[in-house]
């Protein structure tokens, strides 16, 4: 029997219906069934699923190629550029769900900003004030908002893999916006966005060679993070060296996994102590520990402390130029210190409006609007 | 009851060690003569058939299928359930306990069983090792075999604790039937839905170390050996659908040393890997998970070196909304029992070159010796008449669509399939026929 999953029920969130707008979108319902083709038996690896999901779907930046992410950069300058009064024609009287099965500060409202900068109807249904409480399928809650108008849906979910299921069984771009510990690749955009921006490069476009000689450390909670798996799944293929460290609790030598398939794959490593991967660091990206996926197992956290936290002195041991992210929340005081959180070298909260930037354009793309 | 002629097909019957041309007769649900072709001449019978270029072997015997009946009849019944298992050339079905509620009485077993629920194949049962299959405490093993269970098993989950275990298996010994475990140690595995390994990281799900199997098959082994000094009886453990390397070398070891342990293989531990799982595909989601290809190509070599004793398929449907969930929520199963000949055919005699005879005697002869069944996999004279005839050289894609299972959740659709069955008796009975 398929494991049930209860919703603890909690505060009312917003439920801002949209006014009912644009007409029913014609998408053809794909059902998952006809994924199951031959070429599936004997290992030959075939993912038919990719075939059924709408053009403009952003579920993993797996299915992105370099050119893909070269024409989001370009059109995230392009609606950048724009001024207000333009940027809001762009996806006047369309409408996007926004569908979150977890909390969420920045990711929603920067979804949720950026689709209403563009013009568009937003409408958000949250777990907790929602027929999700009933017991009501992921399947039924995206036909249901497929049904009232929805043209496409941003969805956040505890579940990996539940935003490719949604776009399979709804035939609507679906935006993920963290599913799991598996994918968030708005962050991975807007994290590359930023880096190009602090190091001074156009960021209107990329190719294989855009982050030749930069090394990028992933550090802390590899194995829970969504952020971390896209990230290190598209940097490399855009020429930067991955290097990820953390405790074998949190980073699980199957990490390497992830270059396994992918162009630049081989640039992908494990370097366990932080203060030798930092001294070769152009970036470091800072991971939140993730209790709430622990999942039963003990962390020493003052052990972590001592050999993973960003503080001023590891900070001011590594190049002057080293850039500091994290995609947030943060938890300062462990993973990294408040001073280096809000110290010069600190890209956090360029992180966060680039995350609007981004998101417009992952919108527009979804849309169907082309450059 | 009618006599029945199959005429003009290629016997294959390991137990009795022929391979070749013959004729079989069928009288009152055994087998009433076996000769060499055209020796029956003229006789007058009720019904012919012609298996001319077809294989004629004894009935499939399946020790692991979930038919879901009591309680779960949205997914399957006893009915479907066999009905498919007859389409696949099954003649023999073992009804595993986790229905609603739990096969753990007489009462629940003798229900099952009763020919009112309309089984079209030989139906038999592994009651549920402990009440409620909750690991606690012994069902009454002496009464339930008795009333017909064939063994002792509470598939799904293991039976966790030593004591317990050691008590199952004695218990069972006394009887003569084995103790079917599923091996999988659930301290290791909450939570996980797949393989664990870099597949399951790239998809941000928790994986299941080959580890939590080979520990509890390790743990067994090491109670039949301290069960077999300290008590007078000799248990048999029988360990279900092993998937990895690690469990199969200590059965291995353990069959070397002489221990009673036997073991079964599923068609898709063989056949596939964790790969299958692809895109969140929920058809591959079952327990054991499907498992790298160096632990499939070493469950295919336990097939071919006999440390596996048979093909079991672990046929579990289930109903489509609770397959086109989140993958983590997706409940664990396939169905397999039309598909299993056609996997194994192609898989291991086509690809792995296993001699016909040996798929076979995997699938009737040696199952039947694990549960113990005397007259039943083996077309010798005197045996139940229960008899499959299919067409070994045909090439056909399988259809989820056209199964006769209620249940169509299997990562076989439209898969190569080589051999198809042609027609199935059980106890003289015509059961499937296309």
């Amino acid at each position: 029997m398929a494991r049930e999953e209860t919703h603890i029920p909690g505060a009312k969130a917003r439920n801002q219906r949209g006014s009912g707008v644009s007409g029913l979108k014609s998408g053809s319902i794909s059902e998952a069934k006809a994924a199951n083709s031959a070429s599936r038996a004997v290992n030959s690896g075939s993912i038919a699923a990719s075939s059924q999901v709408a053009a403009g779907s952003l579920l993993s930046v797996e299915h992105l190629s370099v050119a893909d992410v070269a024409v989001i950069l370009a059109m995230t300058a392009r609606l950048e550029r724009m001024d207000a009064a333009e940027r809001a024609q762009v996806l006047l009287g369309r409408t996007i769900a926004l569908l979150f099965y977890e909390s969420s500060t920045r990711t929603r409202t920067s979804f949720e900003l950026a689709a209403k900068s563009l013009g568009a109807t937003t409408t958000l249904v949250s777990d907790k004030s929602s027929s999700i409480e009933k017991g009501e399928s992921l399947k039924d809650t995206g036909l249901t908002l497929r049904a009232l108008g929805a043209e496409a849906i941003v969805l956040r979910h505890p579940s990996s893999g539940s935003a490719s299921l949604l776009a399979r069984v709804t035939g609507l771009p679906v935006l993920n916006a963290g599913d799991g510990m598996h994918q968030h690749p708005s962050q991975a955009l807007l994290d590359l966005r930023t880096i190009l921006l602090r190091l001074g490069r156009d960021a209107s476009t990329v190719d294989a060679k855009t982050l030749d000689g930069i090394t990028l450390v992933i550090t802390g909670d590899i194995l829970h993070s969504r952020v971390a798996r896209s990230n290190a799944m598209l940097l490399p293929r855009l020429g930067a060296r991955v290097v990820l460290c953390g405790p074998p609790e949190l980073l699980p030598e199957s990490a390497l996994g992830m270059g396994e398939g992918i162009d630049g794959g081989g640039n992908i490593e494990i370097e366990r102590d932080f203060d030798r991967a930092l001294a070769r660091a152009d970036v470091v990206m800072m991971l939140r520990i993730q209790k709430e996926r622990l999942a039963g197992f003990d962390l020493d956290l003052a052990e972590f402390i001592v050999r993973y936290q960003l503080s001023e002195e590891r900070l001011a041991a590594a190049s002057p130029k080293l850039l500091v992210m994290h995609p947030g929340p943060i938890i300062r005081g462990l993973e990294i210190t408040g001073e280096v959180a809000d110290g010069p070298q600190s890209a956090i909260e360029e992180q966060v409006s680039q995350g609007l930037a981004i998101r417009r354009a992952v919108l527009a793309r979804a849309l169907g609007v082309t450059a | 009851m009618s006599e029945i002629l199959i005429l003009n097909g290629h016997l294959v019957d390991p137990a009795s060690g022929i391979d070749g041309p013959r004729d079989v007769l069928v009288h009152d649900g055994r087998v009433a003569a076996v000769d060499h072709p055209g020796a029956f001449g003229s006789l007058q019978v009720a019904e012919v058939i012609d298996a001319a270029g077809c294989v004629v072997a004894p009935g499939l015997i399946d020790i692991h299928v979930h038919l879901r009946e009591p309680g779960q009849t949205h997914k399957e019944t006893i009915a479907t359930g066999t009905s498919a298992a007859a389409a696949g050339g099954f003649t023999t079905v073992v009804a595993m306990p986790n229905t609603t509620p739990v096969n753990d009485s007489v009462a629940d077993l003798e229900w099952m069983l009763n020919a009112a629920r309309g089984s079209v194949v030989k139906l038999l049962a592994m009651p549920a090792a402990t009440i409620g299959s909750l690991g606690l405490e012994l069902t009454d093993y002496m009464a339930l075999v008795r009333a017909g269970a064939v063994g002792f098993t509470d598939d799904g989950k293991p039976v966790l604790e030593d004591e317990v275990m050691r008590a199952a298996l004695v218990a069972a010994a006394k009887l003569g039937v084995p103790v079917s475990q599923h091996a999988e140690d659930t301290r290791l595995t909450g939570g996980c839905s797949m393989n664990a390994g870099p597949v399951a990281f790239r998809l941000g799900l928790r994986g299941m170390p080959v580890e939590a199997e080979a520990r509890i098959v390790e743990r067994d082994l090491r109670l039949l050996r301290e069960i077999e000094r300290a008590e007078r009886v000799r248990p048999h453990l029988h360990v279900q659908h092993v998937s990895t390397a690690r469990a199969l070398q200590a059965i291995q070891r353990a069959k070397a040393e002489g221990l009673h342990v036997t073991c079964e293989a599923a068609p898709h531990h063989f056949t596939l890997t964790e790969d299958a799982v692809g895109e969140y595909d929920t058809n591959a989601k079952m327990n054991p998970p499907l498992r790298a290809e160096a632990d499939r190509q070493a469950v295919i070599a336990a097939l071919l070196d006999g440390t596996v004793d048979c093909i079991a398929t672990d046929h579990a449907p289930h109903a489509s909304h609770e397959k086109e969930v989140e993958f983590e929520r997706a409940a664990n199963g396939i169905t397999g029992l039309e598909t299993a000949l056609g996997l194994a055919l192609r898989v291991l005699h086509s690809e792995h070159g296993m001699p016909l005879a040996r798929v076979i005697a995997l699938m009737s002869a040696q199952p039947a010796v694990v549960i113990g069944l005397k007259d039943r996999g083996t077309l010798g004279v005197g045996s139940y008449a229960d008899v499959v005839v299919f067409d070994a050289g045909a090439e056909w894609r399988f259809a989820a669509k056209d199964s006769r299972s209620k249940s169509k959740n299997t990562p076989f659709d439209g898969a190569a399939m080589l051999g198809r069955v042609q027609a199935t008796i059980c106890e003289g009975r015509v059961v499937y026929r296309t």
